[in-house]
């Protein structure tokens, strides 16, 4: 890490912790979550090369787990949270063991697949409310001590777990590891023939990315205090694609910037209703054509040359 | 187990949707050799290395390496025996540079290529080896460059240094030389005499003048199947490929 970069995230983190004094803390808190969620998606798309269009399925699974772990079964809040994280990555290890044989757009299809599978399975389990989605989940105790009822306690509480996700994807990325999983996304076949078992990285490399998306899931439901079906809907998969690339896949800050963009315009053009989507859609359309590397992306490109 | 012969086929196959594109192969490779497997093109030469390194299955066949049969492996497990190959295009990681394109061959003897949890920094006691397989190759100037501005010739060259740095028993090379310059051809010669030593390549070329200053053995293939055999004042000889090689020949 470079000086600049030292700098750059420092400030960052000032920035986040004095957010809540002047920016709405569940307005906040929601685009942190979906910035861990993104980073994790980008995880897997920047860094391995492989594109999930069923992301949701972790989001959404660690979100009801969660809920239900706290609300019906009592469980402390930090539980519930690794509750839903566990059963997340649970789920991305047999969905990734299943699609990780097959490239491109194959992949892309078989986690969709799941997805939609897991969206129908929650649509008529009882545990998860069905359309009404499961509704007043107590946000509870951090450490059986500070009321996360707060807003604000609960927006720190948020920021803390969304740097923790950060750092985890910071160090994946710049570990043994990911030098492996940057060797695969460059040219997986070189990378078998010197022998590495190129499965069992991604494999693991897509638990970790279910792992922590379940992360962003699970804290969520905690701040929204439901969970509903719009976190599995394939919709919130399509969107994790936009965050992404609209902020600069495979760089270390662009899902958080393309998170904030995307949930800053949704909250403004909220009132627009339908429209959004279509916005959205222009916004990132004009994206794609003109910035191909994403906000982040295109960013570092000129600080380089510069 | 160290006998002589290093690798074997025995009656090695495929065919594609009814296509033979490798026909009962019979080879043997003796340890410490330089082999050479030429043919015209579409012969099934790639096609037989794709075999030996499981990046194919074989419709028939047996392979062996050191007398043990591992026509079935992964191919992740026969890299790991120390068959090592190369590809016709070349296979670099691109968007590293080139000290981390060979830490990557280093890298996996380490144990910790699994560990996310770990700082990379962990890998910088391999940079004085890498640095070492980067000079063998006359690349040491360059370990700080990211690889795609790399000319072709010295990519090659990069991938020999990241091969060696798996210590292959056996290399397999396919067209180590194809779409370079005089130059570029005679310094690439020059490594893989120099890098045979105390081990064994097999290697496909169509620089004749390649093949016959550094190989010890020539097999010849011909739509998938094996038309001659021998060094090279003897095969080249040969009237079957003296017409196969109407017009390619130099
Ligand atoms: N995956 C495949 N499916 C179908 N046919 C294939 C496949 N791979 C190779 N072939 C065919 O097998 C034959 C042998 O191809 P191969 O690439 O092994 O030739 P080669 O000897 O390496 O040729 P070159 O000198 O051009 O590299 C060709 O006719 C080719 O079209
Ligand atoms: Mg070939």
């Amino acid at each position: 890490m470079d000086n600049r970069t030292r700098v750059l995230y420092v400030a960052l983190l000032v920035a986040g912790l004095a957010a809540p004094a002047v920016v709405y803390p569940i307005f906040l808190m929601k685009a942190l979550c979906f910035a861990l969620f993104a980073s994790a998606f980008n995880l897997l798309v920047g860094f391995t090369g492989l594109l999930s269009f069923g992301h949701a399925m972790f989001l959404g699974t660690a979100g009801y787990i969660c809920g239900h772990a706290v609300k019906v079964m009592g469980f402390p809040t930090e539980a519930g949270i690794l509750a839903g994280v566990a059963v997340s990555a649970l789920l991305g290890y047999l969905v990734g063991s299943l699609a990780i044989r097959r490239q491109g757009i194959y992949f892309a299809m078989i986690t969709l697949a799941f997805s939609q599978m897991l969206y129908f399975i929650y649509l008529q389990a009882p545990f998860t409310g069905g359309e009404d989605g499961l509704q007043s989940i107590p946000r509870g105790k951090f450490l059986g001590l500070v009321n996360l009822e707060d807003d604000i306690a609960m927006y720190y509480f948020t920021f803390a777990i969304v740097l923790f996700g950060f750092w985890t994807i910071y160090r994946t990325v710049h570990s043994p590891f990911g030098q492996v999983l940057k060797a695969i996304r460059e040219n997986e076949a070189r990378a078998l023939s010197l022998g590495y078992d190129v499965d069992k990285y991604k494999l693991l490399a897509f638990v970790l990315s279910a792992a922590l998306s379940g992360l962003a899931g699970a804290t969520k439901a905690l701040v929204f205090k439901f969970e509903t079906l719009t976190d599995v809907h394939w919709h919130m998969s399509g969107e994790v694609v936009l965050m992404t690339l609209l902020g600069g896949m495979g760089t270390i800050l662009g899902p958080t910037v393309g998170a904030f963009i995307v949930v800053t315009l949704q909250n403004y053009l909220s009132a627009l209703e339908g429209w959004v989507n279509v916005i959205t859609g222009v916004i990132f359309i004009i994206c794609v054509l003109a910035f191909r590397r994403g906000v982040v992306g295109e960013i570092a490109a000129f600080l380089k040359k510069a | 187990m160290a006998g002589d012969i290093i690798l074997e086929t025995r009656g090695l196959t495929k065919e594609f949707k009814g296509f033979v594109a490798v026909n009962k192969v019979d080879l043997k490779v003796r340890r410490g050799t330089i082999h050479a497997l030429i043919g015209p093109n579409g012969a099934g030469k790639t096609t037989f290395f794709n075999l030996l390194t499981k990046f194919l299955p074989p419709t028939a066949g047996q392979i062996l390496y050191d007398g043990e049969d591992i026509t079935t492996e992964k191919p992740a497990q026969t890299a790991r025996r120390g068959i090592i190959r190369s590809f016709q295009i070349s296979a670099v990681f691109p968007h590293l540079t080139l000290l981390e394109n060979v830490r990557i061959g280093l890298q996996r003897s380490m144990g910790n290529s699994f560990h996310f949890w770990k700082s990379e920094a962990v890998l910088g006691t391999l940079d004085a080896k890498a640095m070492a397989l980067l000079e063998s190759v006359d690349l040491g100037a360059f370990a700080r460059t990211v690889t795609v501005e790399l000319p072709y010739g010295r990519k090659r060259a990069l991938e020999i240094a990241t091969t060696l740095a798996m210590e292959p028993e056996l290399m397999l090379l396919d067209e180590p030389t194809a779409g370079m310059g005089h130059e570029d051809v005679d310094r690439v010669k020059a490594l893989i005499r120099k890098v045979s030593a105390g081990r064994t390549i097999l290697m496909v070329e169509h620089n004749m003048s390649v093949v016959s200053g550094i190989s010890d053995t020539i097999t010849v293939l011909q739509r998938g199947a094996v038309l001659a055999e021998g060094p090279y004042a003897e095969v080249s000889k040969d009237p079957g490929v003296m017409e196969a090689y109407m017009g390619t020949a130099h």
